[in-house]
């Protein structure tokens, strides 16, 4: 509990676990990373690119022909596989394409794909899995050349998991890092907030809300491709685990910066709004799956919003603050009634009393 | 409620003319003012909102003892677990599923293969036992008001055999005279739950506000109303007139919800017992009447807690001096450092009513 807050002590045991909540909670799971998995595999970061330490979305690796190759890597799993708005199979794919499009690679060169499946899985849900990962490979324009797939026993495995990874490449210095932040950036996010965190809690507990609550899981990397040709983006993240606080608060902790956002700028569907209320969640600290959250350069800023919200994805999109030099290392939220902090959600999501 | 009715209550320009009359009330004042609020969504919403970054110099808004789940005392915790273990079903809220008991929690037992189910209401946990008729099924029943009355529903209405509860059910306005006693608090004015009032009527503080001389306001809980009920108690305090308001018309009425407290009190009486931290208060916990002992857990089970040792981390938690409005969470030495809502220490940081929990969350004030 004092040194090793990263892992729990199973009592009948005194054994160290991996508890759960390392994998909802972002501030546990960098504890994982940075105290058990950095200092074994954490060689120099490659110059002129980006490495483990990094702890970004991917790794640029600079080839020496004035081309970097961008790669990335992703394991799915999500309960229930089947949810409004999506699966797994279509999660596997986006998730992993919107990875190398943080890195600005916005036209994955290639995916692989490893499955686990469980003994006894149907054929036919199967199939349907296959089906979306075609169909979002389609939307993302990009294919699968190589994979594997596994068969597990009976409750070794949840149903299915898959593992996806991708490489792009770009011009050697034209990959965007989390870390790129400068004061005076203005801060864009590319449609509204929470939805897939928001739609996913209340299916599992099976609420009826009354409005459309689905998640956003989508391919992004036109919506991305088409910002960054519109103007400097100077630092790039996909709100997905955590979601936009724990983002935000990443960029802004690399960066060495600050930031002022003002809630009422940042677009949440009434729907999620009022499911989040309800469940006790803020939509700002759940998983989104389809959004960007991204710095511009102040005077592209304008251009940059302009082209996303040409994009049929990110007509919802909006500045909803920027990037100051005061206050390093925090998110200043704005509520329109006051000014707080805005914190990285710790643990799991749990649905209060009242 | 429909969207634009929410926000009318968080409008930005109404906001600002309610601070700028709480300003002009402390001029009038001209001395420090210590309001207490008793309940946790209050807290929720100031922390939320960043209202105390708004509030003039000079007044203190603290939480007192308005988390039920942190004032659920250990060894309540404890029965739970000990059920979990002896292999029924226990569900209960969200809330509780991390509080610690003397050495497990409900998590730690479910960790353990127990079957612990999160449910939102009395009636989903009731639904669990009509979907396993051949299991015992126990409902962990914490709250104040709020929740009794919905536990009370479902224990009148012929429920299934294989259905009981565990109560550890609060009744509020002991807690307040307690906290009013005790010597080292200061109130200058309490602001009242609103939610719980719904049930109970404001009128239930009338008494109150006589002998202890201090005003109370039921206050709702979006950011207007929480300044409204400031503005009401402020103004009770500048006349010097210890009065009681109603601050939350759309919904809180003088004499309450009159079947929800005949059928809270047919299910339930009072009984003096521990509040976690705090002190043994008087006729402020609410145990289940003989006319229920069929589904009373309690009496229908051997419940003993083997208990094991408690984390010794456990005696430096302040939870009980938070809780009685004596101190902030940031005074304790163990906030955000040892005791985090992944580990917690006390439930203070376990719930989302808790006030070491919400500073985390909402993170506190910027000088900005």
């Amino acid at each position: 509990m004092s040194e090793d807050a990263n892992v729990t002590t199973d009592d009948a045991t005194d054994e160290e676990t991996i508890g759960h909540a390392h994998g909802a909670g972002a501030s546990q799971m960098q504890e994982l990373i940075r105290e058990r998995i950095l200092p074994r595999f954490d060689g120099d970061s490659p110059a002129g690119g980006v490495g483990l330490a990094e702890l970004d979305d991917g790794a640029v690796l600079p080839l020496g022909d004035g081309q970097s190759l961008v790669v990335t890597t992703d394991s799915h799993v999500v309960s229930p596989q089947f949810f409004p708005g999506g699966d797994i199979g279509r999660l596997s794919v986006a998730g992993t394409v919107n990875d190398l499009a943080m890195m600005g690679a916005t036209r994955p060169v290639s995916l692989t794909c490893s499955f686990i499946v469980e003994e006894g899985y149907p054929i036919s849900r199967f199939d349907e899995v296959l089906q979306s990962m075609e169909t979002t490979c389609e939307e993302a324009d990009c294919r699968i050349h190589t994979g594997d797939t596994k068969v597990m026993g009976s409750g070794e495995v949840d149903g299915i998991a898959i593992n996806t990874a991708a490489v792009g490449v770009v011009p050697d210095g034209e990959f965007v890092a989390d870390a790129g932040l400068s004061p005076g950036d203005k801060i864009i996010v590319s449609g509204t907030i929470g939805d897939h965190g928001i739609s996913l809690l209340s299916y599992r507990e099976d609420f009826d809300f009354q409005g459309d609550l689905e998640s956003d899981v989508a391919p992004i990397n036109g919506l991305v491709e088409a910002a960054m040709a519109a103007g400097e983006v100077t630092a790039m993240k996909d709100p997905t685990r955590g979601g936009l606080a724990t983002a935000l608060n990443e960029m802004v902790d690399k960066a060495g910066v600050g930031a002022l956002i003002e809630e009422r700028e940042i677009p949440v569907t009434g729907a999620v709004a009022s499911a989040g209320e309800v469940l006790g969640i803020e939509p700002l600290d759940v998983a989104n799956e389809g959004k960007v959250v991204m710095g511009v350069a102040p005077e592209d800023a304008d251009a940059v919003l302009e082209a996303i919200r040409e994009h049929p994805m990110g007509e919802d999109a909006a500045i909803v603050g920027e990037v100051i030099d005061e206050e390093v290392g925090r998110v200043v939220l704005d509520t329109g009634i006051g000014r707080r902090y805005l914190s990285e959600p710790a643990g799991e999501p749990l649905p209060r009393i009242c | 409620m429909s969207d634009s009715e929410t926000l009318q209550f968080r409008d930005p320009e109404k906001a600002d003319r309610l601070t700028e009359r709480l300003q002009t009330l402390m001029d009038e004042i001209g001395h420090p003012v210590n309001i207490m609020h008793v309940c946790g969504t209050h807290e929720q919403s100031i922390a939320k909102y960043g209202l105390r970054s708004r509030l003039p110099d000079g007044l203190s808004v603290r939480m007192g003892p308005g988390c039920p789940v942190c004032v659920t005392n250990m060894p309540e915790v404890d029965e739970a677990v000990a059920l979990a273990e002896d292999g029924k079903i226990v569900a209960t809220y969200g809330d509780m599923f991390q509080v610690p008991g003397t050495e497990k929690s409900l998590a730690d037992a479910k960790g353990e293969g127990a079957d612990v189910r999160i449910v939102y209401s009395a009636s989903e946990a009731h639904e669990i036992a009509e979907e396993n008729p051949d299991e015992d099924v126990i409902f962990f029943a914490t709250g104040f008001e709020t929740t009794a009355a919905p536990t009370a529903a479902v224990l009148t209405d012929d429920p299934a055999d294989n259905f009981y509860v565990l109560s550890a059910h609060k009744y509020v306005p002991p807690a307040m005279e307690l906290v009013a006693e005790l010597p080292e608090t200061d109130i200058d004015g309490f602001l009242a739950a609103g939610h719980a009032a719904v049930i109970t009527g404001y009128g239930i503080f009338e008494e109150f506000v006589e002998k202890y001389e201090t005003p109370v306001v039921v206050g709702g809980f979006e950011p207007l109303d929480v300044l409204l009920a400031l503005e009401r108690l402020l103004t009770f305090i500048r006349d010097g007139e210890p009065g009681l308001d109603n601050a939350y018309r759309r919904v809180v009425s003088e004499e309450g919800n009159v079947a929800a407290q005949d059928r809270m009190w047919e299910v339930f009486e009072t009984t003096s017992g521990e509040w976690r931290g705090i002190a043994e208060i008087p006729d402020a916990n609410m145990v289940m009447r003989e006319a229920y002992a069929d589904h009373d857990a309690r009496k229908q089970f051997d419940i003993a807690p083997d208990v094991g040792e408690s984390d010794p981390l456990t005696e430096q938690c302040i939870c009980g001096d938070i809780m009685a409005g004596q101190a902030d969470p940031d005074e304790c030495a163990l906030f955000g450092e040892e005791c985090t809502p992944q580990n917690p220490v006390g439930a203070c940081m376990v719930s989302s009513e808790g006030t070491c929990k919400i500073w985390l969350e909402y993170g506190g004030q910027p000088d900005l």
